[in-house]
């Protein structure tokens, strides 16, 4: 899947690569080139979702093409994280398709399914009972990774997100920071390399300050490791830096799905909103334009 | 008669002590899984609960009194006695495994889920280790009270730390009472501080 890497990874990894392609126990993505109906790594068709017969999501048809970030922003309330439960299967929709590395999500064992999707919420759900290093080796755990791969995994990724192994490895989640928290979170769901990664306003309860350090390693993360995401925010700034395309949900519907260029020029008043939120704070300008977007 | 008086101690304390551990080994075995189980289901919590209460609220003397005459249970000796116990344990055990399993922050148990944990994983790896120290507490909980409830096992015949109490206050002999009054009171002392060491070790770092 990730091959070379442009411009140069921020992090050179001494040691093998973040992306654990080479380890010949998964399926390969690079295979879907060769398909003659190419399908996107995450297909959402016709999705609907209601409880007590109120609609909470309405007929949300959406793409996620290997290697980018799209970008679900609304306001709260709007469904963002009910739209990232459906694709993992933590709600069931009650209508719609959705379909992930070619197969349907029906066709998928659940369990196996969220295995190949990161996961990260808001307070980073780490488990307090487990150090540092065991909540990162969750998922290789399940797996069955021998014990000295999942270690050397687990160094890895620390370094990866930017916390000394030595210092960290051994920590209880109750004596961390909330930006380590998050560090944490994001090193546990890319311990198994994943093909997808679904982000619940990972960064939402952070200072500013700790917040941008944050999205600036999402991004680095993003250049050398070549993830795919599904990132919620209701932050429109951090939508501009972050999305390959942004999709607008209002209500439970898709506003509109664009590119962060295409969005800045929106016409729908829903996206006029957020844009005024963006102009009233300062420009988010060099945000989006250092970033370059990976190639579709 | 002194060598007798500590013989018939250390043999009743035992006696105790094991009627004891029997009860509280039973209702751990019943409300422990039932915990787990009804931690899944709301509507079911409730009913078992208020049972659970309610052998709480009948008086210990009277509830021996009860369960003498009823078939298979009853009669007079340790069974009945133990039956007893094993009622009032429940609560305590059953009470703090559901609180200890809801308690499970509602973060953790998703990312548990979205990670791809099988529910039995999440149960033995994150909801029983998360619980634990509050299990322990209704297990201490109960261990404490069950020491000094089954004092009354002797008015049935049960045998035990009470048989001192009941022939003390017969023959209105308070030596004879604290021949059992204090070994039941050590003995639910050390239980104590023994789980509430566990506890502590079991609590997150
Ligand atoms: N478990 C639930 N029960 C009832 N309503 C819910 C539940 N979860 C979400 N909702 C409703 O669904 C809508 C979308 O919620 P959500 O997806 O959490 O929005 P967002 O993540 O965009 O803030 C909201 O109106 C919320 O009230
Ligand atoms: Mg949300």
């Amino acid at each position: 899947m990730c091959e070379v890497v442009f411009p140069p990874c921020p992090f050179s990894l001494t040691h093998g690569s973040l992306t654990e392609q080479a380890k010949g126990d998964r399926p390969s993505h690079s295979a879907s080139i060769g398909r003659t109906v190419p399908h996107a790594l995450l297909e959402i068709r016709n999705l609907s979702y209601s409880l007590g017969g109120r609609a909470i999501l309405r007929d949300i048809s959406l793409d996620v093409r290997e290697g980018e970030t799209v970008v679900l922003l609304g306001r709260s309330g709007s469904g963002k994280t009910t739209l990232l439960k459906t694709v993992n299967e933590l709600i069931a929709a009650t209508s719609g398709t959705i379909r992930f590395e070619g197969r349907l999500a029906a066709e998928w064992d659940p369990i196996h399914l969220r295995r190949r999707m990161g996961y990260v919420i808001q307070d980073g759900g780490l488990f307090p009972h487990w150090t540092v290093e065991a909540n990162v080796a969750l998922v290789p755990r399940l797996a069955a990774w021998p014990p000295q791969r999942i270690a050397h995994r687990v160094e890895e990724l620390l370094t990866a997100v930017g916390l000394a192994p030595a210092e960290f490895r051994g920590r209880y989640p109750r004596r961390l920071s909330g930006g380590e928290k998050q560090r944490v979170g994001i090193a546990r769901a890319l311990a198994a390399d994943p093909p997808l990664l679904l982000f619940d306003e990972p960064f939402a309860a952070l200072d500013p300050i700790t917040r941008l350090d944050l999205q600036r390693l999402f991004l680095e993360l993003r250049r050398s490791v070549r993830k795919t995401a599904l990132f919620v925010t209701h932050d429109i700034r951090e939508a501009m830096m972050l999305a390959s395309r942004i999709a607008l949900l209002k209500d439970g519907a898709l506003d509109l799905l664009a590119e962060p260029r295409e969005f800045r020029a929106a016409d729908t008043p829903e996206a006029r909103a957020f844009l005024a939120g963006l102009e009233q704070n300062g420009s988010a300008e060099n945000w989006s334009q250092d970033e370059q977007r990976p190639r579709l | 008669m002194n060598s007798d008086l500590a013989s018939e101690m250390l043999s009743l304390s035992l006696e105790h002590l094991a009627m004891v551990a029997i009860a509280i080994a039973i209702a751990g075995a019943i409300a422990l899984p039932a915990g787990v189980l009804l931690s899944r289901r709301p509507g079911p919590r409730r009913w078992a609960v208020g049972f659970a209460n309610i052998a709480q609220t009948i008086p210990s003397l009277a509830l021996f009194g009860f369960l003498v005459p009823l078939p298979l249970i009853g009669g007079i000796g340790k069974r009945t006695a133990i039956v007893a116990l094993c009622l009032y344990a429940l609560l305590p055990i059953l009470r703090n495994t559901l609180l200890g399993i809801t308690g499970v922050d509602a973060s953790v148990r998703e990312s548990a889920v979205a990670m791809g944990m099988t529910a039995r994983q999440i149960l033995w790896q994150v909801e029983l280790p998360l619980a634990a120290p509050s299990i322990v507490a209704g297990l201490r909980l109960a261990t404490v009270a069950t020491i000094g409830t089954a004092t009354i096992a002797a008015a049935i015949g049960g045998g035990g730390l009470g048989v001192f109490i009941f022939r003390g206050i017969s023959m209105v002999d308070a030596p004879t009472v604290l021949a059992g009054a204090l070994p039941a009171a050590a003995m639910a002392l050390l239980a104590d501080g023994g789980l509430e060491w566990i506890e502590r070790k079991l609590s997150p770092a």
